[in-house]
């Protein structure tokens, strides 16, 4: 399409749609440093929340589970995931569409689904639920989505690079570390990033999979959303936005320079 | 088969390792089976389970009791229940068409845009989307509270005199929902709409139609595939859907997606709880199913 710019009309209506889009993520940013605990008007600058916030022990604790379940997940998934894309990029197998559609299942069904299949399963195998629960369910929906996500950046690889490499002497295994992995970096990088942000985000499948003590920080805060809006969550949520802010900005800067 | 043998026997490692450099098949099996292995472990077996289980009956003090059942499926259908499932699919169909309506002329704003600043205006759509989802939600609690923000604002600009009320509404709902989906609709849209040739456009006006006309005999249907992956990405995660429900819609307020969560978190009746999931999948596959082999497409969901 494009040649044509769009009409002014169109251009204020986006215009609006962007703020309806940022709104509610700059008041919450504005009213992290209010006075006022009930978030309706603005009274005076204070950093009290941040203090109240940098206090809470419970919140430190829903840190550090959501940081490891997003660690581990997304290095198992990535590396699962990759093999599982180079393979259905690259080699016809029995079963290929079998194994192509059961990827697209996690893709597809409602999270609350998935969510109650992995309880129950969990529950009539006798697994404790905690937080090898919460890690092994948040791989099992991250394999698909590194798979997607590499096999779309595996489009359009040359196979001739690899045989090149094999003509000049190297092993399949060779080949792979020396010349094929570091193509396809990119692809795996993005998917390792898609799979990290898929498991820190993630509600629904981890609130069925937890259990005592394995509190993450979404759980944490929706039972804070739940039972007192306090201008915490406020202060919560603006360091979190600034955390995936400056990553995805990095991320951006890092692509531009290189292309 | 291939794999179980390799920590079978050191002897067989040799041979193992030969058949994988020489037979490619061997090495696709290979590269596929721990995600074979873990995705039948994890998701496929547990879904069989939960299908055998919407056929139990639920115990009197909650547990699951080996006895063929059918009622769990007609009572989803009975008064209460009934009225649950019609108001989740006028919500799902609801979200579905507003994000349509609001986004499309957004999509269409970004596939006219300068070439230059169309990955960036892509981001920015996209950058609020990586902060937390229940982070968002909440936003709009506090933006819709009753005498809370936008009440605040509506009053100060003499708009209305009371509050609204809004919290706590099916339409709080509805809002909170079409701000979630809004980008699973608009960049499927964008993707479409960024394929059409230009040429088309001035083909149809050399021929003598007007530009509204163009739209809708040229641009319009062009753009179905996108509006399809878009209805597929909103409608499916807005129908199961619990948690905008629970924070902005209150008690009043329930869809299906809250139903299972209660029976298998508060009320206990996992039979019901899984033939409600069971009912919710096989709606959103059936839908699913029908529009991709209606349209066909693939890459506007992959965006």
């Amino acid at each position: 399409m494009s040649e044509k710019k769009p009409a002014l009309w169109l251009r204020i209506y986006s215009f609006l749609v962007y703020g309806f889009i940022y709104a509610p993520i700059l008041i919450l940013i504005v009213f992290s440093f209010n006075t006022q605990k009930l978030n309706v008007r603005w009274e005076g600058f204070t950093l009290e929340w941040y203090k109240v916030l940098f206090a809470d022990s419970q919140i430190f604790l829903a840190t550090r589970n959501t940081l490891m379940i997003a660690f581990v997940s997304t290095l198992v998934a990535t590396i699962i995931g990759t093999m599982a894309a180079l393979a259905m990029h690259r080699y016809r197998f029995p079963f290929y569409n079998v194994s192509e559609t059961v990827m697209y299942i996690p893709i597809v069904i409602p999270e609350v689904v998935m969510g109650i299949s992995l309880l129950v399963f969990f529950v009539m195998i006798n697994f404790t639920l905690g937080l090898a629960t919460i890690t092994l369910s948040h791989i099992a929906f991250n394999i698909p989505f590194v798979a997607l996500v590499v096999r779309a950046r595996l489009h359009g690889y040359d196979k001739a690079i690899d045989e090149a490499a094999m003509d000049l002497g190297a092993n399949e295994l060779t080949t792979f570390w020396r010349v094929t992995l570091p193509t396809i970096m990119p692809g795996v990088l993005s998917g390792a990033m898609l799979a990290l942000t898929l498991s820190l985000d993630d509600y629904v499948i981890t609130y069925f999979t937890a259990g005592p003590g394995s509190t993450t920080l979404p759980l944490r805060v929706f039972s804070m959303v739940k039972t007192a809006v306090t201008p915490e969550i406020n202060a919560l949520s603006t360091i979190w936005v600034l955390i995936i802010f400056v990553l995805l900005v990095i991320g951006q800067v890092a692509q531009r320079k290189k292309a | 088969m291939i794999s179980e043998q390799v920590g079978a026997e050191p002897k067989k490692k040799a041979s193992l390792f030969t058949v994988l450099r020489e037979n490619s098949r061997a090495q696709g099996l290979f590269l596929i089976s721990p995600t074979n292995i873990y995705l039948f472990l994890m998701v496929v077996l547990p879904l069989i389970l939960v299908t055998g289980l919407s056929f139990l009956s639920r115990g009197a003090y909650g547990q699951v009791l080996f006895r063929f059942n059918l009622t769990n499926y007609t009572r989803l259908f009975d008064a209460l229940y009934g009225k649950v499932m019609v108001f989740s699919l006028g919500i799902g169909i609801g979200t579905t068409l507003i994000c349509i309506l609001v986004g499309y002329p957004l999509a269409y704003f970004l596939a006219r845009a300068p070439a230059r600043q169309r990955s960036l205006l892509l981001f920015l759509i996209l950058l609020p989307f990586w902060t937390n989802f229940i982070i968002r939600i909440f936003a709009w609690m506090i933006i819709l509270r009753s005498g809370g923000l936008l009440d605040t604002i509506l009053q100060w600009l003499h708009i209305t005199q009371a509050p609204l009320n809004l919290l706590y509404t099916p339409t709080a709902v509805l809002i909170g929902m079409v701000y979630e989906f809004l980008p699973f609709m608009v960049l499927p849209l964008y993707t479409s709409l960024e394929k059409i040739e230009n040429s088309l456009l001035e083909a149809a006006a050399d021929l003598g139609a007007p530009p509204w006309k163009a739209f809708l005999r040229v641009t319009l249907p062009l753009s179905v595939p996108g509006m399809i992956a878009g209805t597929i990405l909103t409608f499916i995660p807005a129908m199961g859907m619990f948690v905008v429900p629970d924070i902005l819609g209150g008690a009043k307020t329930i869809l299906i997606g809250n139903v299972i969560r209660n029976q298998f978190l508060t009320a206990r009746d996992w039979p019901f709880g899984a033939a409600a999931s069971m009912v919710l999948m096989i709606m959103t596959m059936v839908l699913t199913l029908y529009y991709t082999r209606k349209a066909g497409f693939g890459e506007e969901l992959l965006v």
